[in-house]
């Protein structure tokens, strides 16, 4: 009797394992489809052609995504510039002062600014840059991106630096260097893969946001290089193109999601095999 | 970092240049070298200490001024409507009666539905990850597989959701006598919910994670199968942990514009069913933002921004709260 | 007469409110091994990272009194100046693990931003290696990073990077704890050497450690400098019954 019950839960044991083991490769299924998908959508679309020259106008064949090539790049590299050294001093800031007052509020602001919604950073921009200077521009959608990318830089820094050993630190002050050389020259060093790390992820979130530019950087049919204007960017341009009625368009997103996608993809794989490459033996 | 006695060579920098050349010259010209470096130094170090301060100061700043540009541009709105916006069920532009309840419904209804659906997976994922497999190449595998998820973009998800998701829920539709909209609260729910998995999967791992080995030894020698301990021992230790998981990507599903924008049919009338089309409160600041004619107009999405921003930041803030809770234990 | 090149005035140190040194007077005479010991938490550390300034490193820990470094009172002093002529080396071998061995020993400079010229580091880096006896081990992996040495080799390795320094006093806080026997031995002759230039000070949990390499001992009990003397006379005829007690073992 009591063997017949243990084989019961021996066998419930096993069941919701399979169940287990089945619902976590099912996850991955719909990933695996998107890619698949979108990999088929696009690739025929991507060709000289398409990478320089400009979105047609409706009706007209042909056309292609360089204003929105150009204008990722642009303002990715403006975000980047405003945004890097920033979240590294601050998390260099938050991993030496653990317990100090304005530690703790300037912690609790990332935490913050982590989980509001990137529209909503977007309409900030909007108020903070868009009004005041009378226009949509590059440097609004840069803005709204960079305040995106601070919570990932300044977690990854702290977090990589706080995991360095005090010892480390002892050694470089015993030498007489004064402290901003025990943090520059010997405490940054020491965990570049932890902070690059953190800056690349940074970079592959925000190379795909949109909402944060549909009222910052608005968008804009020509190749642009002023930063006080309205400019393109990938995302955006899938986005208009995808809810158009016009089939050209359509296949302008498919190819331009292709393109999106596969940069995305490969920033993050490259950035995982990296950090280990990158990582200091302690 | 320094104490008080560092303070002495603020008041009296002239007697220290004075000092250090008494100081007996030792060795090499480099002693000299030095000397005069640290001088260089000793500023800077000042000056990069203040740097640090001012940037931390400026997180505090900039999210204080998020609070205030959002609840200064919605002051017109509030005025305007008074608290009845809340559950106002008309959202009408052209006659500035602008209820809130269609949009604050629609997000409850898509967020929720999504969890529903995606929490199954996420603890699977966890459970998995956690527990069943935590080393080797194929969990590996899958952990990376999963956190590539939550990096594609999300416009990606909404063109795909758009061009596959939407004709396969419309055939799905006519099929059940619903009307074959496609687009709706359904299909937004579906793409929302295969985007949040990773979410509430990765923060259940490391939880799972972190059970002490001890409490689960303790339960096989009581004779417990892997599913017992896993029930008995594992999930009560990890509950709030989880539960964090599930606050996590309720915060990710509640702020989620775009692909929901696409799918969800952009109406402002109130869903009568899942399969009806609706609008989140993102969704609609997506599409009416750049059409908002009048200040009235303008404020009330901005008011509806202001609403999402406190639940998220509130959820996402109670979220951390018991997972630095339950890490400190 | 043996001149005295450290000297502590009524030095005290505190942890917040905790009185962890308490009113230390000494004389400490040039170009000497000097052993300071006692048992754990009485304060010879603290005294240790005193003279160097590296005790206010910890939030919160304060100082009163004087060190004074010929003459020069120590704690009025900028403590990148201290640290300039006073070295420290760390109970655990702390080697900087970015840093090739050639590029550590002269770390003190090249952190610092300060350019010699290639010949002039060469010589820097082959004279302290050789002080520490470590230069005929790594003079053809110079280009090596530190982390791939023994404990032993670090250790040498962190007192060749103090040494290149150029400092007056070498403070060693429990140098050899973290070692094996073999590399405890090889640190322990090198302090002979080392005393003919320098003057050390050496923190050390092991009484047989302080009675092999030291000139003097100072016993350090409860916060308190209860004993100095000469160290044969010390550990044959301790004046204090308190010193009397931890060398025959009653307590560490």
């Amino acid at each position: 009797m009591a063997s017949n019950h243990v084989k019961y839960r021996i066998g419930k044991s096993t069941f919701f394992k399979g169940l287990t083991i089945l619902l976590a490769c099912a996850c991955v299924v719909p990933l695996i489809f998107i890619l698949i998908y979108i990999l088929q959508a696009g690739i025929t679309k991507i060709n000289w052609h398409f990478l320089t020259n400009l979105p047609k106008p409706v009706g007209e064949t042909g056309g292609g995504i360089a204003n929105a090539l150009l204008g990722s790049m642009i303002i990715i590299l403006v975000a980047s510039v405003i945004a890097i050294p920033f979240g590294i001093l601050c998390g260099i800031y938050l991993s030496e002062n653990k317990k100090s007052k304005l530690a703790y509020w300037s912690r609790l602001c990332v935490d913050i600014l982590q989980g509001v919604p990137s529209i909503v950073i977007g309409i900030v921009a909007y108020f903070w840059l868009v009004k005041p200077m009378g226009g949509f521009s590059a440097l609004s959608g840069s803005v709204a991106l960079a305040i995106m990318m601070l919570p990932i830089i300044i977690r990854s820094t702290e977090e990589t630096l706080k995991l360095l050993p005090d010892s480390l630190r002892e050694a470089g002050f015993a030498l007489g260097l004064p402290f901003h050389r025990v943090v520059l020259k010997v405490i940054v060093p020491c965990g570049i893969s932890g902070i690059l790390s953190g800056v690349m992820l940074s970079v592959a979130r925000i190379a795909g946001e949109t909402a944060p530019l549909l009222f910052t950087a608005f968008g804009n049919p020509y190749l642009s290089f002023n930063l006080l204007k309205p400019m393109q960017s990938l995302p955006l341009l899938i986005f208009n193109y995808a809810t158009s009625p016009y089939n050209d368009w359509h296949d302008l997103a498919w190819g331009a999601s292709c393109i999106l996608l596969i940069w995305v993809l490969a920033l993050n794989i490259f950035t995982k095999l990296m950090t280990r490459k990158w990582k200091v033996q302690l | 970092m320094e104490s008080s006695v560092d303070t002495k060579l603020a008041t009296r920098p002239n007697d220290n240049l004075g000092r250090v050349a008494s100081l007996k010259p030792q060795g090499t010209v480099s002693t000299t070298k030095r000397i005069k470096r640290s001088f260089r130094q000793i500023r800077a170090e000042k000056v990069f200490r203040r740097t640090l301060i001012i940037v931390a100061l400026a997180m505090v700043v900039l999210v204080l001024g998020i609070m205030v540009t959002l609840v200064i541009e919605s002051t017109l709105s509030i005025k305007s409507s008074g608290i009845g916006y809340l559950w106002g069920k008309t959202w009408d532009p052209v006659r500035d009666i602008f209820g809130a309840y269609p949009f604050i419904l629609g997000t409850l209804l898509t967020s929720f539905l999504a969890l529903f659906i995606s929490i199954p997976f996420s603890f699977a994922v966890a459970v998995f990850l956690g527990e069943y497999f935590p080393t080797g190449w194929f969990s590996n595998l899958l952990k990376n597989t999963v956190e590539l998820i939550a990096a594609v973009p999300s416009v990606i998800y909404g063109f795909w959701a758009l061009a596959v998701l939407v004709p396969i829920v419309r055939s799905f539709e006519s099929k059940i006598g619903v009307e074959p909209v496609g687009l709706g609260i359904f299909s937004s729910a579906l793409i929302l919910a295969v985007m949040i998995i990773p979410y509430a999967a990765s923060l259940g791992r490391s939880m799972i994670h972190m059970v002490p080995s001890n409490l689960k030894e303790a339960a096989y020698s009581l004779g417990a199968t892997r599913w017992e301990v896993i029930r008995a021992v594992i999930f009560p230790y990890t509950k709030s942990g989880l539960f964090a998981g599930i606050l996590l990507s309720l915060g990710r599903a509640l702020g989620e514009t775009m692909a929901v924008t696409m799918v969800i049919g952009n109406t402002s009338l109130i869903p009568k069913s899942i399969f009806a089309p609706g609008n989140t409160m993102a969704s609609v600041i997506a599409n009416e933002f750049t059409e908002a004619d009048h200040p009235v107009y303008l404020s009330a999405l901005i008011e509806l921004g202001l609403v999402l921003f406190l639940v998220t930041v509130v959820i996402n803030m109670i979220g951390k709260r018991m997972v630095s809770r339950f890490t400190n234990e | 007469m043996e001149s005295t090149i450290v000297k502590s005035v009524d030095y005290n140190a505190y942890f917040g409110d905790n009185h962890v040194v308490k009113n230390v007077n000494i004389d400490i005479p040039r170009n000497n091994v000097i052993a300071v010991m006692g048992p754990s938490g009485c304060g010879k550390t603290t005294f240790l990272r005193g003279i160097n300034r590296m005790h206010e490193l910890i939030p919160g820990a304060t100082a009163k009194g004087q060190i004074l470094l010929n003459g020069e009172d120590v704690l009025e002093m900028h403590p990148i100046f201290v640290r300039l002529k006073i070295g420290m080396v760390f109970q655990r071998p702390n080697p900087f693990p970015n840093l090739s061995i050639y590029d550590n020993v002269i770390a003190g400079y090249k952190l610092n931003g300060i350019k010699l010229p290639k010949a002039e580091k060469d010589k820097i880096v082959e004279h302290s290696l050789t002080r520490v006896a470590l230069w005929k081990e790594v003079k053809d992996s110079l280009t090596k990073k530190g982390s791939f040495l023994s404990g032993g080799q670090q250790q040498r390795l962190c007192i060749a990077r103090a040494v290149a320094m150029e400092p007056e006093v070498l403070l060693f806080d429990e140098p050899t704890s973290a070692l094996d026997p073999i590399s405890t031995s090889t640190v322990e002759e090198l302090f002979h050497e080392l005393k003919k230039n320098y003057t050390l000070i050496i923190v050390t949990h092991n009484m047989q450690q302080a009675a092999r390499v030291s000139d003097k001992t100072a016993f350090f009990y409860m916060g308190e400098l209860v004993e100095y003397d000469a160290t044969k006379q010390m550990f044959t005829n301790p004046k204090d019954t308190r010193t009397q007690n931890y060398i025959t073992g009653r307590f560490s």
